[in-house]
């Protein structure tokens, strides 16, 4: 069965994140008000499997994550 | 002689000047694609660069092929395993060493030389440098910045400091945690450096301090 598959990898919590504080002061120097930007990291892509929820799952763990310093959540649709 | 590896993946770009410096220092070296086997090399080195365009994260494609099982099984067997800059990344990213190389504190590549404090002098890697002594190496990364949750248990080998040795915010070029710039395992076989001592190979480069660092590993693999 195929499934449709999105991944979002963060920076753990009190982590700096230099590409997001980048972008919050570029978007406050044109007059927002924003604090504490983030930059996740954020994959889509089909996969053809029986068992979606625990390829997924060791995909993030071997590769899409670094568990020293990410976080990570996903969802998977069935593809009609 | 002792021979080491200096394995190259697509993006590697220090390796010739690293086969440079292992021979100066009086071994053979000889560069190896990473499709290649180790057998018959005493120790490998992974030079730095920017392996697989340092996509997704640094390091973390080589660290995923397969010549990376075989460089685990050298460290398992506690023959000497070094990586620079990018190999540093590529040997957190495997799990030969502890922690993460996040992008820099500020955010963009530093290229320029730094002092480091030799922290640890008793590795196969630093044994013919003196504990505390200060030595010039250039660094030259985006992501630079050590992190680990508890770094008191990590083997720190050398210190990002000022010209007399003063371990100090200032001197930390890249925000990593304890002005960490190299690390060992345990046993000190597995050394991670972001710094280049390839680069601190020759007087007409600037400094020489790098070349003990791989004089040391030589003399160790010779026994």
């Amino acid at each position: 069965m195929k499934w449709r598959v999105t991944v979002i990898v963060r920076l753990k919590e009190g982590l700096n994140d230099p590409e997001g504080r980048v972008i919050g002061s570029a978007l406050r120097n044109l007059g927002y008000a924003v604090e504490n930007l983030k930059v996740p990291k954020y994959f889509e892509f089909e996969l053809e499997s029986d068992n979606p929820e625990g390829e997924v799952e060791e995909m993030c763990r071997r590769l899409l994550a670094n568990p020293v310093i990410h976080t990570y959540e996903y969802s998977i649709e069935p593809v009609s | 002689m002792v021979r080491f590896a200096v394995v190259v993946f697509p993006g590697t770009n220090c390796d010739f000047e690293t086969e440079r410096a292992i021979r100066k220092a009086g071994a053979e070296a000889e560069r190896v694609w990473y499709k290649a086997n180790l057998r018959d090399f005493d120790g490998v080195v992974l030079p730095g660069g920017f392996s697989y365009a340092d996509y997704l994260r640094a390091g973390v494609i080589a660290a995923r092929q397969e010549i990376m099982e075989e460089v685990k099984e050298f460290a398992r067997e506690g023959r000497p395993v070094l990586g620079i800059c990018n190999g540093f990344q590529v040997l957190t990213e495997a799990g030969l060493l502890p922690g993460a190389l996040r992008p820099n504190r500020v955010p963009r590549f530093l290229c320029r030389w730094v002092h480091l404090r030799v922290e640890d002098a008793e590795t196969p890697f630093t044994a013919l440098y003196e504990p505390g002594e200060v030595v010039r190496m250039p660094i030259a990364h985006a992501e630079g910045n050590y992190y680990l949750d508890d770094p008191s248990k990590v083997r720190i080998v050398f210190q990002y400091s000022d010209g007399n040795g003063n371990v100090t915010e200032e001197a930390n070029p890249n925000g990593s945690v304890l002005n960490i710039a190299a690390i060992a395992n345990e046993r000190g076989n597995v050394l991670g450096t972001m710094p280049h001592p390839e680069r601190a190979s020759d007087r007409f480069l600037g400094s020489e301090d790098g070349l003990r660092l791989f004089r040391s590993m030589v003399k160790w693999a010779r026994g």
